[in-house]
């Protein structure tokens, strides 16, 4: 591996990290609400949440250009805080990775809110645990697997994203090239063999990942 | 709107007023509850009285209430006031232990005890556990108690909060019958050993008549009755609650053994029954169920009968039943009401009415112990 590949590798993991970091952050609150709440609006917000599975990586990467770009509201904004524009820089790219990986990280943390129910809740207030102690002492022990899946998922599925990366961050080594776009550009030049040595990597790691998930869930040969 | 009776200034006992519609349901409570002792809330399922009783805890919030506990208001919706669960000084035992699964047992008692301050924690680590029988249990994970055990470190976990009033949402009827009997006796040393009123759902009699102090009897919503415990299984007007459960409670005190026939004599206001006898020492203190159908009236005292309580009483009131045949009887000994439940044909022939002396058979006490 040459160090173009080396520094993709790192740039990937960077992002990945960041970007699972604050899923955990942003996606847990919206898991919570989606999860809890009687309005209306869960159905909508949770469809929008959803939206990066079923759409084009390509589609998404151009609202986000647009909406990152010069006349575009994420745009003013960060021109008028002095910040310039997002587009072809790294975070871009973590803005655009944390929508685009939100689904994979909201759902398993909101199917084990769902799952743990109101009863653990009631417990710990008639217990005199406040709302917060309650999230640190009850929810968080109790919906760990969810998180930790979350967690993975958020992770692995950064690290593949590939053509989200190609409209908003382009191909700028050390800032936005990561793994996926590394080894386009080895299969564009004829450089099969570093190709294989990424490619392979890939495999292997979503390979381990997948085990890691799925020896998480109880099955039959129990945790 | 709230009662204007409704005054927070009533420092003792439990005020309560509630309302709340549902569609198609409507709940309307208002109630004065004694401080102390176990008030039983009994009606069946769909009543409402679990829902009382997660209102009281604020799990629920009913839109016009009033709720203070001796002298503290948890809720007042007149000046938009509620008290958020975790603010209320209670325990609550539910259907279903509901033990943190994450945590062993005592971590689960640890849990509400560390977030009472040192000063306020009046029931010890060590009493709780003593009183439930759980010693051994502490370090046992959840899964790996029986639902008895379960329950035990549930209440035991409520106890330690010192809680100023023991919320208990039918806290046996998920437990089979050999499970409820084990639990039972440390109920009932709650009772006697701690001074928390407790509020207890139920819709056992037996469960009732062996606990309560004071019945609150609920049905689509209100209440039916409410009153001491002995008064209310008395009255007549409400039969139908119990059905054939229809009875009293006595509360006696053993007077004393007769070791040659093997008989206890236990006495009470209205005189006193023997029974077969007891293990517990003179001057003990015993509840027993009579129930309206095993008591059987005569106008002469049979000398020769192979009954042995017959009591001296008056007829009360005399009430129809469900089954047209028979009559309920309510009958004062000596200031004790009973119930006796007798044929029409037996009630018409002995010509009974209100003021009319009988003596009052019993074929059967229930020993609730």
């Amino acid at each position: 591996m040459d160090p173009a590949d080396l520094s993709a590798i790192g740039l990937t993991l960077e992002l990945a990290t960041i970007v699972t970091a604050l899923l955990l952050v942003i996606g847990t609150p919206i898991a919570w609400w989606l999860a809890r709440t009687r309005s209306r609006l869960q159905a909508m917000v949770g469809a929008v949440v959803a939206l990066p599975l079923v759409l084009p990586p390509t589609v998404l990467g151009f609202y986000m250009l647009l909406a990152m770009g010069p006349h575009g509201p994420i745009g003013h904004l960060t021109q008028s805080l002095g910040l310039g524009l997002l587009p072809f820089t790294f975070p871009g790219l973590v803005i655009t990775s944390v929508i685009y990986s939100m689904p994979f990280v909201v759902q398993p943390i909101q199917n084990a809110f769902i799952a743990m129910g109101d009863r653990p809740l009631e417990a710990a207030a008639t217990l005199r645990a406040g709302p917060w102690d309650t999230f640190f002492s009850v929810v968080v022990p109790l919906a760990r697997p969810g998180f930790i899946t979350a967690a993975i998922l958020g992770f692995a599925h950064t690290v593949g994203e590939f053509g989200v990366v190609l409209m908003i961050g382009g191909n700028i080594p050390g800032k936005t090239r990561v793994i996926s776009v590394q080894i386009y550009d080895h299969v564009e030049a004829m450089e099969y063999a570093q190709a294989h040595w990424l490619a392979g990597g890939m495999v292997l790691f979503a390979f381990l990942v997948l085990l890691a998930l799925y020896s998480l869930q109880p099955g039959r040969h129990g945790t | 709107m709230v009662p204007e009776a409704i005054k927070p200034d009533e420092a003792d006992g439990i005020r309560l007023f509630l309302r709340r519609d549902y569609s198609g349901f409507s709940m309307k409570v208002d109630l004065s509850l004694p401080g102390r002792g176990v008030t039983a809330l009994f009606g069946h399922s769909g009543s409402g009285k679990t829902t009382v009783l997660r209102c009281v805890a604020g799990l629920e919030r009913a839109p016009e209430g009033f709720l203070a506990i001796n002298g503290q208001v948890w809720q007042d919706e007149a000046n938009r006031m509620f008290l958020p669960t975790y603010r209320r000084p209670l325990g609550y035992v539910f259907q279903e232990a509901n033990l943190f699964p994450h945590l062993s047992v005592k971590k689960n008692l640890d849990y509400g005890q560390r977030r009472v301050p040192a000063e306020s924690r009046k029931v010890s680590f060590d009493h709780a556990i003593g009183l439930l029988g759980i010693e051994s249990l502490l370090d046992r994970q959840p899964s790996s108690l029986s639902g008895g055990e379960r329950q035990r470190v549930a209440i035991a976990r409520a106890l330690l909060t010192s809680p100023s009033l023991l919320l208990m949402d039918e806290p046996l009827a998920a437990l089979d019958l050999k499970r409820k009997k084990e639990i039972l006796p440390y109920l009932e040393r709650l009772h006697d050993e701690l001074d928390i009123p407790i509020l207890y759902v139920s819709h056992s009699p037996d469960e009732v008549a062996q606990l309560a102090d004071h019945l609150v009897l609920m049905a689509n919503g209100s209440v039916v009755a409410d009153g001491p415990l002995q008064d209310t299984l008395a009255r007549l007007d409400l039969p139908t609650v119990f059905a054939d459960d229809a009875g009293v409670v006595l509360d006696t005190v053993i007077g004393a053994h007769d070791d040659t026939d093997s008989l206890t004599r236990l006495d009470f206001a209205g005189g006193s029954i023997f029974v077969a006898r007891r293990p517990e020492a003179a001057g003990r203190r015993l509840r027993c169920r009579v129930h309206a159908r095993d008591v059987s009236l005569t106008l002469e005292h049979a000398e020769h009968s192979s009954i042995l309580n017959i009591l001296s009483a008056t007829v009360v009131g005399i009430a129809p039943m469900e089954s047209p045949a028979h009559v309920l009887v309510r009958l004062q000994a000596n200031g004790t009401p009973l119930l006796a439940r007798i044929t029409r044909r037996s009630s018409n022939s002995l010509h009974l009415g209100p003021g009319s002396p009988v003596w009052a058979q019993i074929k059967a006490v229930a020993l609730l112990d």
